[in-house]
């Protein structure tokens, strides 16, 4: 029998974990019989639909990376025919090609249905206003929330991303109660508000915040939180797996939910594959079980969490993830967007004029991320005209930005200014604090 | 006679020290410099010079590791007094050419300023110039006067 959508989130964990079987066990199936990937993959591993009988056995199936994506770039994941997909966003990768996501009618329902689940949480109602602060595009942040903002029943303002004074405008005019914005934003929203005079408190009638795609700690929500005079939500989710919506906090704040009904959670040791048991940091991996047009079996997500072994005050079944603490890998994230170092180093060392050694500085400036990439120029390049280096800096400032959607600023070096690195990470200095 | 000037830029990054060392390299290879320029960016700029022997510079800061080109510029021979330097940009107006990059100084205070010019077509300018009555100077001239 369907469990009602209002029941699920405090569903008995016996209950919840029989969905989870019966989802794991369908998706599997589906993935052996189409999808071209794991039909390859379930063929040499010698696995078989019926060798699955519980969620534990999950760990005998093998992981899928953000390489397999790109490798199978970009239909090689899919269970549907072209026609029956109404969506695909993708997600920067690390050399070169994205990673494509696709979705069909039911799977924007469903990652809309998780959203406004999320949403209902928090407090938000018919009623509300939500500004949504992100980016629209490719990026699943802006389109995928405003899809569950919808369902939920709020009126939606589509504002996207930065235009700090229309953002005024519109919170304003159309009396805003809720946001969706980077903390970093955030907090330069915040000054830009002082210095115009406006006290939120008082002229802004802001209730709830959701603050999402990238990392923060809880010192920087209490801040946005006072300042504001809202209640903020950390909200976590990726592009491989929905984009947001994927967990989320409950009003107890004290660790994420991870819908379980439509994923399986799990942890585990970065460099040997081994399952952690709950309060173990590790790397977060997960599965959807309810995609049916492109879903993904246990995705190394490369971000590091640990799961709570402790219940949830509020009731809630779902099992809970601490905040994210960093990342396996080398991705950073600026500005809400997700930047692989080798992705900036490969459009460095396609542009003639830049010598081998560059280095990666981000800041935090007025609030806000500053990317700045310092690189070597070969000698020859340089033919005494400034106007020329400048010309330069421009070119792969555009090029950066048009291939990973994050402006730069770039800082041209004579040869030798850098110290020389063996290691790839040591090129990035962060110099942000969380 | 050549009437071009070389002039040796040097890409140099904005901070302490950065000119000191290009001097210092000069000083050491005993080469003399005549006038210096700095064209500046945010984080970094061209130090421009004109020296005693600017192949000996070039060579010599190369040898540094430093980023170095040579560019030809044009040296016009001004008089040091008001409306001097005016009279040379009537000519380069009057025949629509444009400036990309000037700079002047003066050898001998009251009698001859130097006004040192980049443009785009430098043959051209030198043909214009040398059809006026102003006198271009050569390399050699700039040490001589």
């Amino acid at each position: 029998m369907p469990v009602k959508e209002k029941d699920i989130e405090f569903l008995e964990r016996e209950k919840l974990e029989e969905i989870q079987l019966s989802r794991f066990k369908e998706v599997v199936k589906r993935v052996y019989k189409s999808s071209p990937f794991y039909k390859r993959v379930f063929k040499n591993e010698g696995i078989s639909p019926d060798d699955i009988r519980s969620v534990g056995d999950i760990k005998f199936l093998p992981f899928t990376t953000k390489e397999d994506l790109r490798e199978n770039f970009p239909f090689g994941f899919l269970t549907l025919p072209l026609n029956r997909i109404v969506r695909v966003h993708t997600s920067t990768g690390t050399t070169g090609k994205p990673k494509a996501i696709f979705f069909s009618k039911k799977d924007i329902d469903e990652a809309a249905k998780l959203v406004a689940r999320c949403m209902k949480m928090t407090g938000a109602r018919p009623g509300d206003v939500f500004q949504n602060m992100m980016s629209y595009g490719l990026f699943t942040g802006g389109l995928m929330f405003h899809y569950g903002a919808e369902k939920l029943g709020v009126l939606v303002i589509p504002a996207g991303a930065g235009n700090t004074e229309k953002q005024i405008e519109l919170m304003k005019d159309f009396k805003t109660t809720i946001l969706h914005i980077t903390p970093s934003y955030a907090l330069y929203l915040a000054d830009v508000l002082e210095e115009r005079g406006i006290d939120p408190k008082k002229e802004l009638c802001l209730r709830i915040m959701y603050l999402g795609a990238e990392p923060y700690s809880q010192k920087t929500r209490e801040k946005i939180e006072s300042i504001y005079g809202v209640s903020a939500f950390n909200c976590y989710g990726l592009s491989e797996m929905n984009g947001p919506g994927v967990g989320f906090e409950c009003p107890a704040k004290d660790g994420i939910h991870i819908w379980e009904d439509n994923y399986i959670l799990e942890v585990v040791d970065p460099l040997t594959g081994r399952s952690l048991p709950e309060g173990e940091e590790g790397e977060l991996v997960l599965t959807t079980i309810n995609r049916e047009a492109m879903p993904v079996l246990r995705y190394r997500t490369g971000d590091v969490a640990f799961i709570y072994s402790k219940e949830c005050e509020c009731g809630r079944t779902h099992r809970k993830i601490s905040f994210i603490k960093g990342r396996t890998d080398d991705m950073f994230i600026v500005r809400g967007v997700n930047v692989f170092p080798s992705e900036v180093e490969r459009i460095l060392m396609n542009t003639p004029e830049v010598a081998r050694n560059y280095q990666i500085v981000l800041e935090r400036e007025k609030s806000l991320d500053v990317m700045k990439i310092r690189v070597e120029i070969k000698r020859r390049f340089f033919d005494g005209s400034l106007e020329h280096l400048k010309a330069l800096e421009e070119r792969i400032k555009s090029k950066i930005k048009s291939e990973l959607m994050v402006t730069p600023r770039v800082e041209l070096l004579e040869p030798g200014t850098l110290p020389r690195t063996t290691g790839k990470s040591r090129r990035v200095i962060d110099k942000r604090k969380l | 006679m050549q009437k071009k000037i070389k002039q040796v830029s040097v890409f140099a990054r904005n901070e302490p020290g950065r000119i000191k060392k290009i001097t210092e390299v000069l000083a050491d290879e005993n080469i003399n410099i005549r006038a210096i320029t700095i064209a500046s960016g945010d984080d970094y700029g061209v130090v421009k010079l004109l020296v005693s022997d600017p192949l000996k510079a070039c060579r010599a800061l190369k040898k540094e590791g430093l980023s170095v080109a040579l560019n030809e510029v044009i040296a016009v021979q001004m008089e040091d007094k008001p409306g001097g330097l005016c009279k040379i940009l009537k000519i380069f107006t009057e025949n629509k050419i444009n400036i990309e990059d000037a700079y002047g100084f003066v050898i001998k205070s009251g009698e001859v300023a130097v006004l040192v010019i980049n443009i785009a077509n430098i043959e051209e300018g030198i043909k214009i110039l040398s059809s006026q009555d102003v006198r271009l100077l050569t390399e050699e001239d700039l040490y001589r006067l």
